[in-house]
């Protein structure tokens, strides 16, 4: 049972072919990273998924249903959450208000209370409820943008270089939480960090030049000599 | 005492304030005092979009005007009484923010500043075009006994007053409810990331449109008091200035807080009103004081309390 498919999706700018009739599918409780060298498109291509930009060509179909023309913020309310890849938190609000707003999408009243709570002890953030979000680190910042999808409860979870900027010790939280929240959503991950890829994914996805070079497991993508030579390199 | 607690006590202690004034003041600050109470109303309504929406808007004046010639020309050309006239002044001002908040909201940024401010002016020039009926610039004097609402004077001082106080309790627990809920707090978010909010799940263009159309509605609002309070409607109202006053009102009150329109207006018409009593050059008095507030409080007044003092300011 696949949640997301794509169909010959594509984006130009003006004349640049970022994501280039991109044809995937994305199976219900997976994890699948997205990978490729910088410029390969991939953050366009969460982008064209989540609507925040409109695709040039292509349909896309989420749970049965075409939302190739809606509106980023009903295709959020279908049950896509999205975390940004440059931190894009409520920087004059407080920890807890950035959550809660995530958070009243779905629940009301004191649920919304409880809600936060949940989301901000997973991310362990627990503890700076009352600090602006602006004034946190970048690692938090970044775990504030997980609690943000995370409080949501979505079907699928896109998350933009989550680990960007995190600490070792942070990482190794983050592979665990993403574990803990497979078991009730299906993540798409663009990362950089291989060893968060290699252990985290059941899949894999290549984007080179706005196209799908390779698709597979970790071992095979690992193995795969056009992977080696256009992002991971020969060591 | 929590956030809330503190919150209801300092702002029914304003009004409470207010209401104990009329008792105290000599008449000229008492007259003052409530034409301020109507224009901070002007003023909240102001701050909905702009300090908590974050929509800058030049062409306040047009809702402003909508309601005090809706109020104006319903006694004006049809007799109606203070009521129903008012009630014609809210729904002008519902209507036009509607349909201007649906077409301006198109655009943004220094866009959406111009297309109000062209909004504002055809209103005014439409004031002045339908001259037969709106008398133009001359305008139109709603008489005394014009002004009876319920039995009550208008015209009387006392009366007044207490009118203008329970319009600006009105304006000001409806913010105040307003930021407090789910529904504020959105508008804040949308003011501070627009983008994240609506990657979080939220319809903007509703949101803002909503905005949109609650301040222009408490404009008109206070449009039509002030037309009905002191028995003149006039072009004057539908100018430019009277989009630029607002917005210097809440600046220097302090955008986003809910105080910040009373302590605004309070304060620049106590500077005009003073410094005009010192030199001719009243203007340029206000003017640097204008400057030095924009170099040392930026945040306005109340904004600046919030920063420093009062953290917890809505």
């Amino acid at each position: 049972m696949t949640i997301l498919t794509t169909r010959g999706l594509s984006k130009n700018f003006a004349g640049l072919k970022a994501v280039q009739e991109v044809d995937f599918d994305l199976p219900k409780g997976q994890i699948r990273a997205l990978i490729g060298p910088n410029g390969a498109g991939k953050t366009t291509f969460v982008s064209l998924l989540c609507g925040r930009i409109a695709p040039s060509a292509g349909t896309v179909v989420f749970d049965g249903q075409d939302i190739s023309t809606l509106p980023a913020h009903k295709r959020i309310n279908l049950g896509m959450a999205y975390t940004f890849q440059v931190t894009s938190v409520f920087a004059n609000l407080s920890v807890d208000e950035n959550v809660a707003l995530a958070a009243r999408r779905r629940f009301s009243g004191s649920e919304v209370d409880s809600a936060v709570s949940d989301a901000l002890v997973k991310v362990g953030l627990d503890g700076r409820r009352d600090q602006n979000a602006g004034d946190l680190s970048y690692g938090h910042q970044r775990l504030l943008e997980i609690a943000m999808g995370v409080v949501q409860q979505p079907r699928l979870l896109i998350l933009d270089e989550p680990t960007q900027g995190l600490a070792e010790s942070e990482v190794a939280d983050f592979k665990a939480l993403v574990r803990d929240l497979s078991r009730t959503a299906t993540i798409l991950l663009i990362e950089h960090n291989m060893s968060v890829v290699m252990e985290l994914a059941d899949k894999i996805t290549v984007l080179n030049f706005g196209q799908i070079l390779a698709e597979g497991t970790p071992a095979e993508i690992h193995a795969d000599p056009a992977v080696q030579a256009a992002y991971l390199g020969t060591g | 005492m929590s956030n809330r607690a503190k919150t209801a006590w300092l702002h029914f202690g304003v009004l409470a304030l207010l209401f104990v004034l009329q008792f105290v003041l000599p008449a000229y600050h008492h007259g003052n005092l409530a034409r301020i109470m109507v224009l901070a109303s002007y003023a909240i309504g102001y701050n909905i979009l702009f300090g908590y929406t974050g929509l800058l808007s030049l062409g306040h004046a047009l809702f402003f005007a909508a309601g005090m010639y809706g109020m104006g020309m319903a006694i004006h050309l049809f007799e109606a009484s203070p009521a129903p006239a008012l009630i014609a002044g809210l729904v002008a001002g519902v209507i036009v923010s509607v349909a201007v908040g649906y077409l301006a909201l198109r655009t943004a940024g220094v866009a959406f500043m111009i297309v109000t401010l062209m909004f504002a002016q055809a209103g005014y020039l439409m004031i002045l075009y339908l001259g037969a009926y709106t008398r133009g610039d001359e305008g139109v004097v709603i008489q005394q006994g014009e002004r009876i609402l319920w039995g009550i004077d208008l015209s009387d001082p006392t009366n007044r007053y207490f009118a203008a106080l329970a319009l600006f309790s009105i304006c000001l627990i409806f913010t105040l409810r307003l930021v407090q809920a789910p529904f504020g707090k959105t508008l804040i978010a949308i003011r501070e990331n627009e983008e994240r909010a609506r990657m979080l799940g939220y319809d903007v263009f509703a949101h803002k449109w909503a905005a949109v159309i609650m301040s222009g509605t408490i404009s008109a609002l206070a449009g039509a008091s002030y037309g009905l309070l002191f028995g003149y409607v006039g072009a004057t109202f539908a100018t430019v200035q009277y989009s630029i006053f607002p917005l210097l009102w809440v600046l220097l009150g302090g955008a986003g807080t809910v105080l910040g329109p009373l302590v605004g207006t309070l304060f620049m018409f106590y500077l005009i009103d003073l410094s005009s009593g010192v030199t001719s050059a009243y203007m340029l008095i206000a003017g640097v004081a204008l400057v030095l507030l924009t170099l040392f409080a930026p945040q306005g007044l109340a904004g600046e309390i919030r920063a420093r003092v009062w953290r917890w300011l809505p």
